[in-house]
């Protein structure tokens, strides 16, 4: 019970930790909607997209890049998350969470779920004012999404965890946007398919790849037009689950560091 | 018991047969069936050189396709894709038309600038009308009355008169007409320009221009907007106009001539048949290779199929 919670208890100041900041949603908002009706309109002549699986027909560029759209979502706000922590690391609230009588796995894990929660629904939102611009998706792809973006969201909060574990400094965060942001999204099949990729750069398509990124955005994209992706499932559940024994592993040993 | 039980399967997959679409693929010398409930080719027949024109007889028991580079028109048995025999199509027949008395088959000759009427009967030369220079679009009023052939490079819509066989009026169209349709009334006629990039409507009664088209597609170049192909869909409402290299597919109202839409389909699209009840759309797409299908009630691309190289003509078959 205790545990619930607790739960209760992260998600809800996560919850209303993101009400106070509406600059926030909006930016969430804003970023990929620059790329959905600028980039991607500039872009929607150039860059002929064969068909390819999920899609039965052929696709604008618009279409395809929404479901990589919804992964950036996730991954600037599992960074944000991070970058919640270290400011609540900075403030020492941190500490009165982490001294709670509970697992610091559960603690964690909570902080994971709230923030993860906070993600998806900044992504339907974001779908949202895409569908009133008239790029949708198939009616019940709505639906079937809800569970690739908690698994995506995850992972990339997890990650975000991780990497929280080591930043001691908010100044050091810029270092994450240039060294894990940026790469991530654009070495991945966010902005363009893999075969795309392939065309220019084997070494580059085996790099994007590997990127669990990728793996995400395609379990998104399959999902939307309901389709499933087993191998990109299992990669995106493998990889959060090594984030999160990592992000454990970091807050532990950084407690013990400490103590 | 054995044999009963294959007889019944094989009369329930008989009458599971579902309709055809077949296309003419231009460069594979071939047509290829598409199933239209399971959306896949189920069959490819090898045809003459470079077949374009492709429409069934009314009973749906013969195949005329245009084998443009063979110079006939070739009658196929759609049922086991045998080519039973060539009708005398004159030079280079590329589009035509078959007369609402399924006897007469009216043929443009692009290379000698006439159109041919034979009698798919007799198998013989029943006229050859002197037309404009590459004739291409072929239609019939739905009447028998009056045949239309249009002609790429002067431009025109000829007006032929089905009992004489003698041109009765000739109109200006924008640059390089390439398909016209009568409306199921009777009373307009459409003609699509592909260089002009409009769809020109006419009276029938007056032969005057009523009406006409432009299209414009965001983020595409209007040189590459090239009308060619249209249709008219169930109750004549919306005509859907094949616009060429610029991928997409319009949908013109048919009443106040604008256009509601664009429908992103395959390279280079040519032509299109409806399937029975007019509720899909398939499009020929020539470059890509492909057909793609369009849910009509909402105007989405459903599903692009692979079928031979540039696939051009496509008509409807039922089975059941």
């Amino acid at each position: 019970m205790i545990y619930w919670t607790a739960l209760q208890a992260i998600v809800w100041r996560e919850a209303l930790r993101f009400i106070h900041q509406r600059e926030r949603f909006v930016a969430a908002l804003v970023r990929p909607l620059i790329w959905l009706l600028v980039f991607a309109a500039g872009f929607r002549a150039a860059l002929g997209l064969s068909i390819i699986p999920p899609y039965q027909t052929y696709i604008t560029y618009q279409t395809y890049i929404v479901p990589g759209l919804c992964g950036m979502i996730l991954l600037f706000n599992g960074m944000q998350s991070s970058l919640s922590l270290i400011i609540d690391r900075e403030l020492g609230s941190m500490k009165l969470l982490l001294t709670c009588p509970l697992p610091r796995w559960w603690l964690l894990l909570s902080k994971l779920i709230g923030a993860t929660m906070i993600s998806v629904l900044q992504v339907y939102a974001f779908l949202a004012v895409a569908a009133g611009f008239g790029i949708k998706l198939p009616a019940f792809g709505y639906v079937a999404i809800a569970p690739a973006l908690m698994i995506t969201g995850l992972m990339l909060g997890a990650l975000g965890l991780f990497l929280s574990s080591f930043i001691k400094q908010l100044e050091n965060f810029s270092g994450v946007m240039n060294f894990v942001i940026f790469p991530m999204f654009f070495l991945s099949s966010a902005l363009y398919p893999l075969w795309k990729m392939a065309e220019s750069s084997v070494l580059l398509h085996n790099i994007c790849a590997a990127n669990p990124f990728t793996h995400g955005v395609e379990l998104i994209r399959f999902a939307a037009y309901l389709k499933w992706n087993f191998p990109a499932l299992g990669w995106t559940v493998f990889s959060t689950a090594i984030f999160t024994a990592l992000a454990l592993w970091g807050y532990n040993s950084a407690r013990s560091s400490k103590s | 018991m054995i044999l009963r039980s294959a007889l019944f399967l094989s009369l329930l997959s008989s009458a599971a047969w579902s309709d055809e679409i077949w296309v003419t693929n231009e460069k594979d010398d071939t047509v290829s069936v598409i199933d239209v409930d399971t959306l896949e080719v189920i069959q490819t027949y090898p045809t003459g050189e470079r077949p374009r024109g492709i429409t069934f007889s009314h009973d749906f028991s013969r195949l005329y396709i245009c084998a443009s580079d063979s110079n006939s028109v070739q009658v196929m048995d759609p049922n086991t894709g045998e080519i039973l025999h060539d009708l005398p199509s004159g030079e280079d027949p590329e589009q035509f038309v078959l007369h609402p008395d399924d006897v007469h088959l009216y043929i443009a000759n692009e290379d000698d600038a006439i159109t041919t009427v034979v009698d798919v009967e007799t198998r013989r030369v029943v006229a050859q009308i002197d037309v404009g220079v590459e004739p291409e679009g072929m239609a019939v009023s739905p009447d028998g009355k009056i045949a239309i052939t249009t002609s790429e490079t002067t431009n025109m819509a000829h007006w032929i008169d089905t009992e004489t066989q003698e041109l009765f009026a000739n109109t200006l169209v924008d640059s390089r007409p390439r398909h016209a349709e009568f409306t199921r009334d009777g009373k307009q006629m459409w003609v699509s320009s592909e260089i002009g990039g409009t769809v020109t409507v006419f009276d029938v009664e007056t032969q005057t221009e009523i009406g006409k088209m432009e299209f414009e597609i965001a983020g595409i170049h209007p040189d590459r907007v090239q009308p060619v192909g249209f249709e008219f869909s169930e109750g004549d409402e919306t005509v859907f106009v094949a616009l060429g290299p610029a991928n997409h597919i319009a949908a013109v109202n048919a009443e106040t001539f604008e256009v509601e839409d664009y429908i992103l389909v395959g390279r280079r699209v040519w032509h299109m048949a409806f399937n029975g009840d007019k509720s899909q759309l398939f499009t020929t797409n020539g470059v890509s290779g492909d057909v793609t299908v369009i849910d009509v009630a909402s105007r989405e691309a459903i599903k692009t199929i692979k079928v031979g190289r540039f696939p051009w003509g496509a008509a409807y078959r039922p089975t059941n």
